[in-house]
């Protein structure tokens, strides 16, 4: 289930072609039973997108399968918000098309099924309302204009449980740090039972210790099978972390395992050469650097508690 | 038609007369006097608007539109002065009122469609629609000036005194609109509100709740009009909901801390006014000030008490 897709990356020609069965990139994808594929839960193919003549998005072709981990990193401009726009069907594409979950996303209607982490601006944080009032949120789609049932606050609770953030419930979400606040829109998501989890920059103005606990908790997530789209500046957190990279600069200049793409140049021909934190090695490679060994540790401690973002 | 269907509620304004006879009977409070049934409907009317503007006025704020209330109001003038023109000159008897309603409502469309259209709400054009409604709305009336006699006082500062029974019973039956609206709606208004792209995901129909808040806005504003003037009305949409958001942990919270600081400036307001032979409109709004500073000290108060043990997050489960 957690099968990279190459889809006409020139720089993936070291990635796995079309054979799920022969990838070694993903380790723990053998459990997975690989021999019915399932409806991908995005399908974009051909998609071409621009605000005015000039398209931001060209011949984007992208297909994103249940359960997978995918990052959408790309340098500013690349029109990787639109992207996600476009994926979530809060924009049409001028040519080609975008389906979620094999439904055109512009008609896509059990909105249930997705959650959106916002950028840390994009809400009204400011605004007096507390913790459960947001994840209650998530409950909207599933009872209209009615009032929560028992049910749908049992939901709500357990998702803010699931987070970590039971201490917190009645707390103004504008009293939180920025990484318990990303926590309270991914209960939000929790509580409304979305399969598929999407993310616009996450972690911009959050704090490192922060980031990796929050990270933590999409690792998990993700194993216990939500399909997460990622878009992410920070390239060291997403490699750490996703287990597909789609690099986007106007079109797919990549799109394979995060190992393959690692190795390649990709990145810097997207990014150009000033792009910092792209000399970590993917993790295996590492031996005796001292700040690559501090790094495993980290990852570690993370995979085995996820229980930081104190502050 | 219109008198069957508001009839209850002028049995509503009888037993609103008989609840405050029977106060001045106990308090023998001057104001209440029974001989001043204007000032009943005046209470009675303001304590309407102190429930529906700042329930409006919360979704309103924390959408960043604090501005649009004076912008409709300030159509609103102008859709006044078009009834009383049309009236003048073709020998209407059409309420001003009714005038006013239409043209802030058109008005109220027209700026939410042009903010779909250009993706954002800016100050500047909502700028220059209060200007064209104040700009629009004083020309007729100097137009009118001539052939009519109605001061234009009472539009631009309200005034408590020419309340009449039919102006209670239907900004009564706008409260319960309204409130039966956002009652209804609440959960999708809060989602907009607070997140209008995750809304958008979710399936909710995010322009047409945006036009629904501001025809909402548009019915609140001329409703509050006769008793707090165009140039006072967006006042009781913004400035009890600042004073709410200072002292408000939840949302549900702040909407009742909202309406009950606006109940207190409109009777503390009302009464001010009345005993010292001031206008009501903006001795109201001048107490809804001095309540919001108070909750704004109590609120910095409060965060300076409270404010020690941040509880710690989890360990997330898997």
């Amino acid at each position: 289930m957690t099968m990279p897709h190459t889809t006409a990356a020139p720089d993936a020609t070291d990635a796995t072609d079309a054979v799920p069965d022969a990838t070694d990139a993903a380790p723990d994808a053998t459990e997975a039973d690989a021999t019915t594929s399932p409806d991908p839960v995005i399908d974009l193919s051909n998609v071409t997108f621009g605000y005015t003549a000039t398209p931001v998005l060209e011949d984007v072709s992208l297909a994103v399968d249940p359960g997978e981990y995918v990052a959408v990193v790309g340098p500013n401009g690349s029109g990787k918000s639109t992207l996600l726009k476009v994926v979530l069907g809060l924009l049409a594409p001028d040519s080609g098309t975008a389906r979620l979950f094999g439904e055109p996303s512009r008609s896509f209607d059990d909105g249930a099924r997705i959650g959106h982490v916002p950028q840390r601006t994009d809400a009204a944080v400011g605004m007096p309302i507390t913790v459960r009032e947001v994840v209650k949120m998530g409950r909207f789609p599933h009872v209209g204009v009615r009032g929560l049932s028992s049910a749908d606050w049992a939901a709500v609770e357990e998702a803010i449980e699931t987070v970590g953030m039971a201490g917190f419930s009645t707390r103004r979400i504008g009293e939180l740090s920025g990484g318990q606040r990303q926590r309270a829109f991914i209960a939000r998501a929790l509580a409304g039972d979305a399969d598929l989890l999407v993310l616009d920059e996450p972690t911009v103005g959050v704090d490192a210790e922060s980031v990796e606990a929050f990270y933590g908790l999409l690792d998990a997530l993700n194993d216990d099978g939500m399909t997460i789209v990622l878009i992410e500046h920070d390239l060291g957190a997403v490699t750490d972390h996703a287990e597909r990279v789609v690099c986007l600069n106007r079109t797919v200049r990549f799109d394979g395992p995060t190992e393959a793409f690692l190795g390649s140049d990709a990145f810097a021909r997207a990014f150009g050469a000033t792009v910092g934190g792209i000399e970590r090695v993917a993790p295996g490679d590492a031996s005796g650097d001292d700040d690559a060994s501090g790094d495993d540790d980290a990852s570690r401690e993370r995979a085995a508690a996820s229980g930081g973002d104190r502050e | 038609m219109i008198d069957l269907a508001l009839a209850p509620l002028y049995r509503v304004l009888d037993l609103w007369y008989w609840v405050m006879i029977r106060l001045h009977g106990l308090t023998g409070l001057e104001i209440l006097d029974p001989s001043f049934t204007f000032l009943y409907r005046a209470i009675l009317m303001g304590l309407c608007i102190g429930v529906m503007a700042p329930l409006i006025g919360t979704y309103l704020v924390h959408r960043r539109l604090a501005l649009i209330g004076d912008a409709l109001a300030h159509t609103a003038f102008a859709g006044v002065a078009v009834g009383l023109f049309v009236n003048a000159v073709l020998d209407f008897g059409i309420s001003p009122y009714l005038t006013a309603v239409v043209v802030a409502m058109i008005a109220a469309l027209a700026i939410e469609l042009i903010s779909e259209a250009t993706d954002v709400y800016n100050d500047v054009s909502m700028a220059i629609v209060l200007s064209t409604g104040f700009a629009l709305g004083s020309t007729l009336i100097s137009l009118n000036a001539g052939g009519l006699s109605v001061g234009i006082d009472q539009y631009l500062f309200g005034n408590l005194s020419t309340v009449a029974p039919f102006d209670a019973v239907v900004l009564l039956a706008l409260c319960l609109v309204v409130v039966a609206t956002v009652v209804v709606t609440r959960n999708q208004l809060l989602y907009v509100t607070f997140d209008e792209t995750a809304a958008a995901v979710s399936g909710i129909p995010v322009n047409w709740y945006n036009r629904l808040l501001v025809v909402l806005t548009a019915l609140v504003v001329v409703g509050a009009m006769q008793i707090l003037g165009v140039i006072l009305v967006a006042a009781m949409l913004v400035v009890p909901v600042a004073g709410a958001t200072q002292l408000a942990r939840s949302f549900t919270e702040s909407i009742l801390i909202a309406v009950v600081l606006a109940e207190l400036a409109v009777v503390l307001g009302i009464a001010a006014a009345y005993y010292g032979g001031a206008t009501g409109g903006p001795v109201i709004v001048l107490v809804a000030v001095g309540l919001y500073v108070v909750a704004a000290v109590l609120g910095k108060l409060g965060d300076a008490l409270t404010d020690s043990s941040a509880p710690e997050t989890d360990a997330i489960e898997g």
